[in-house]
């Protein structure tokens, strides 16, 4: 994790141990690759690539659930039309497991000075900075397949109600350290609200 | 003190025993509500069941007297059969009946007087309580500093009795405190204690305890002995208020603005006009599809169909229209703006009236618009963006939506005043900027970021004004050409940005911007800015807002006022003074400090690592009224030039050259 004067440091005082950030995650941020997209100074840290693999298994229960329902409507029940509604499933399904590497890949976020960014999104980018005092409260969510790869979703609740950052796939140890970052930053720059 | 009010529940046990009838209210011990409360929340209902059964009976009990006396003459036990009325008499079960209806009424007015019994609230200096239930038992405690705003609501039923809905507004979703219902004088009370608590003047809660206290000498002298006087009394009062207006006893303010009623209800017709224009159309087109399809089917009758459609639908849209524009009017009727100690407080409303204070720091959004027909009358209007407290649902309702706005119609005097009001951190030096390049539009030197040229099919009209601008009070977004609207987001309040860009506003090198705040009203989206413009946004404005946030005292609002003669150094609130704003060139000139490029200057840097050290003697009392005075007056606070300013700055690192995002 680089120093940039500018933009990265929390003090270390703050924060922290910060360096389990960066532990078993991508090391290379996709963006497009215009010039004109949007770039900020500094580094980003990444999320797990197990996040993926934990995605693409999920997917693929899903993809076998589907198709299991539909052939037992199809055959014990004769419904032709099953097929439809299942094959529109599938197909977003497996569109979507295919852009999931390459989307996993631009979910980054960095801690600056007075905010933490969150950004994702290649094609359609989408950038948001949160005052680090704004925070209401941090949460940690990790459903059972995401607990068996070791990964976890860390969500920031403002008081907008549109703020909502979550961002997905983090070490169990990164999600920790963060958090734990975050709420101390966040208690000495508090406001009212 | 309840129990000295209402005698009338002698067995009550006291919950306390307060001596005095002059305490105030927010004494820390619990009270109850005004006795008549369940009658208004759903005992209403029960007396009109009453009423209908007992017009249905009317008949039943004239001939019953007919019967009785002039047997001969009736006959109606030859066809009276099915009904239960008549088996009683028949039964001879009229006594058993008379009983069961008695036993009735017995068992409700009890549970009534339980369910008041066990309804209490308490006000401690830190936090405000309401317990209710009997079987299922509800407990509610707010903290007062998170409290965004007192309102003090009149409906119209209630009003007449001279009861009033107290209701303390705090942040998220169905997070109010409600305290429903009191007579009014305590409302006003109890009003007055919350915000005086909540503002962190200690020496009011040395008041609030002192049964001396002379802020509630008002409040004594109207108490009556008995509760029927004081029930008189305060039917009176509500009665007389009906008829004179509000008159609380404790509104000593005068409005800042005053709207002509001509006027108020002038800019509510033409807006009723847009509604008439709009049901208009949707009616001229069922209308001409019909006479269409009437043509083509050569149907010569049609004048019938024609004649039912056209009512069916006009009567209604009519109806509708005249509805929404009275509804409107109403609302807005009798409104009032004034500055008070706690806040700014807004009343209005004709039969149903609503009393807010809003207490500083609590606003996370003002907007003036206009919309292009209230242009020939240079009329304005003014919404800002709080947290309701109501749940999500109640968000929706039409009242929800009157508590936003705070100017119903106004001309530039009157919006420049409110603005004032609204958002004190804004110099009064200013405002005429924020008139002339903001509001208005466009003028020389805009200091605004705009919507590049190439970017403006985006905005076809309005995108010359499409635009924003940061200065150190808040971020200032200005849109629209038809319907003009300035929006001011206060830096303190603002909750985060966030930009979007898809592959066609890469492809103009542009991109969209969101700012985040409470919500309400008014948005925050920007659209097709300049990537440029975009970033440093992003970069600017979170570095503004935490400043902005480290010199924000305002949820205790008053404790820097002087009143705090012991004002315990509570951690999140910097004791200090807002920190020194050297570099920033005080509002001296018309031409603003405000186009200052987004150079947020850092506050001198706190290289001491912050030690907190327990800040010098309390606040200088030479401290003046403002709450948070906007720009730092250049001598006082900066007196102890040491370490005392470090507690609130954040320990930020060398103060980088901002904006060089990503060029």
């Amino acid at each position: 994790m680089t120093q940039n004067p500018e933009t990265a440091p929390l003090n270390p005082a703050e924060g922290t141990d910060l360096d389990a950030l960066d532990q078993g995650t991508y090391t290379r941020l996709r963006t497009a690759r215009n010039e004109a997209r949007l770039e900020l100074d500094g580094t980003w840290h990444q999320i797990s690539p197990r996040y993926v693999v934990s995605q693409i298994v999920q997917n693929v229960i899903f993809i076998v659930v589907v198709v299991v329902a539909a052939v037992v409507l199809n055959i014990f029940m004769e419904q032709d039309w099953v097929w439809i509604p299942a094959g529109a499933i599938l197909l977003f399904t497996v569109i979507a497991l295919i852009i999931l590497p390459r989307q996993a890949r631009a979910i980054g976020y960095m801690l600056r000075a007075d905010d933490i960014v969150f950004r994702k999104g290649i094609l359609w980018q989408r950038m948001i900075a949160v005052p680090y005092g704004r925070m209401q409260l941090v949460d940690i969510t990790q459903g059972p397949l995401d607990r068996a790869f070791g990964i976890s979703q860390l969500k920031m609740v403002t008081a907008a109600a549109t703020t909502g950052v979550q961002i997905p796939g983090l070490t169990q140890a990164a999600s920790e350290a963060l958090r734990d970052t975050l709420i101390e930053v966040a208690e000495t720059r508090r406001t009212g609200l | 003190m309840s129990e000295q009010q209402f005698p009338a529940a002698p067995n009550a046990p006291a919950p306390t025993q307060v001596g005095d009838p002059s305490t105030t209210l927010a004494d820390g011990e619990w009270h109850r509500m005004h006795p008549l409360t369940p009658l208004f929340k759903g005992g209403l209902v029960l007396i009109i069941v009453a009423g209908v059964l007992i017009a249905n009976m009317r008949d039943r009990i004239i001939t019953w007297l007919v019967t009785l006396f002039t047997p001969e003459e009736v006959h109606y036990s030859d066809y009276a059969g099915r009904d239960p009325v008549d088996w009683v008499f028949e039964n001879n079960l009229i006594l058993l009946v008379l009983l069961g209806v008695l036993g009735l009424v017995v068992v409700l007015v009890l549970v009534f007087w339980m369910l008041w019994r066990f309804h209490q609230f308490r006000i401690t200096g830190d936090h405000v309580e309401v317990r209710k239930g009997i079987v299922f038992r509800s407990h509610r405690r707010a903290p007062l500093d998170r409290v965004q705003g007192v309102n003090l609501t009149r409906p119209f039923p209630a009003r007449i009795i001279g009861l009033a809905k107290l209701e303390v507004v705090g942040a998220g979703n169905d997070a109010n405190v409600d305290l429903e219902y009191l007579a009014t004088t305590r409302a006003e009370s109890v009003r007055a204690d919350i915000l005086r608590l909540a503002s962190g003047a200690r020496a009011a809660r040395h008041a609030a305890l002192n049964p001396q206290a002379p802020t509630t000498g008002a409040d004594a002298a109207a108490v009556p002995a008995s509760t029927r006087a004081q029930l008189r009394g305060s039917v009176n009062e509500g009665v007389t208020s009906l008829i004179a207006g509000v008159d609380l006893a404790d509104v000593a303010p005068e409005s800042v603005v005053k709207i002509p009623t001509g006027r108020l209800i002038g800019s509510q017709l033409i807006s009723g006009l847009l509604w008439l224009f709009f049901f208009g159309v949707i009616f001229a087109i069922a209308l001409g599809s019909t006479i269409i399809g009437l043509v083509a089917d050569g149907d010569t009758g049609g004048g019938v169909v024609l004649l039912g459609i056209g009512l069916a639908m006009g009567i209604p849209m009519v109806i509708a229209v005249v509805g929404i524009t009275w509804a409107q009017i109403s609302k807005s009727l009798r409104y009032s703006i004034a500055p008070t100690p706690d806040g700014v407080r807004i009343t209005y409303g004709l039969l149903t009236t609503v009393t807010e204070t809003l207490p500083p720091g609590r606003i996370f959004a003002v907007e003036v618009s206009q919309s292009l027909l209230w242009r020939p009358f240079g009329w304005w209007t003014i919404k800002i963006n709080r947290m309701s407290g109501k749940s999500a649902a109640a968000q929706q309702s039409g009242n929800a939506q009157q508590f936003n706005v705070v100017l119903p119609v106004g001309k530039r005097a009157d919006v420049e005043r409110v603005l004032g009001l609204v958002l004190p951190d804004v110099p009064a030096a200013s405002i005429p900027f924020l008139w002339e390049q903001g509001i208005v539009g466009p003028a020389e030197g805009d200091p605004f970021r705009r919507m590049p040229r190439r970017a403006g099919w985006r905005r076809p009209l309005s995108w010359k004004r499409h635009g924003y601008a940061i200065a150190d009070f808040g971020l200032l977004l200005r849109r629209g050409f038809v319907w003009r609207k300035l929006a001011v987001f206060p830096l303190a309040r603002l909750q985060g940005v966030s930009l979007s860009q898809g592959p066609i506003d890469r492809a103009q090198r542009v991109s969209g911007a969101q700012v985040h705040t409470a919500p309400g009203p008014i948005t925050g989206y920007l659209s097709g800015l300049e990537r440029a413009d975009a970033l440093a946004l992003l970069g600017d404005v979170s570095r503004a807002a935490a400043e902005a946030a480290s010199r924000d005292t305002s949820h205790r609002w008053s404790e820097h006022t002087g009143a705090a003669p012991s004002a315990p150094a509570s951690p999140p609130a910097p004791a200090v003074p807002p920190p020194t704003y050297t570099n920033l060139p005080a509002p001296s000139g018309p031409p603003v400090a405000l186009p200052a490029p987004p150079v947020t200057p850092p506050p001198a840097p706190p290289v001491a690592p912050p030690p907190a050290p327990p800040v010098a003697p309390p606040a200088p009392p030479t401290y003046a009224p403002p709450p948070v005075p906007p720009v730092a007056p250049p001598a006082p606070p900066v007196a102890p030039p040491g370490p005392p300013v470090a507690p609130s700055a954040p320990p930020v690192a060398p103060p980088a050259p901002p904006a060089t995002n990503g060029e």
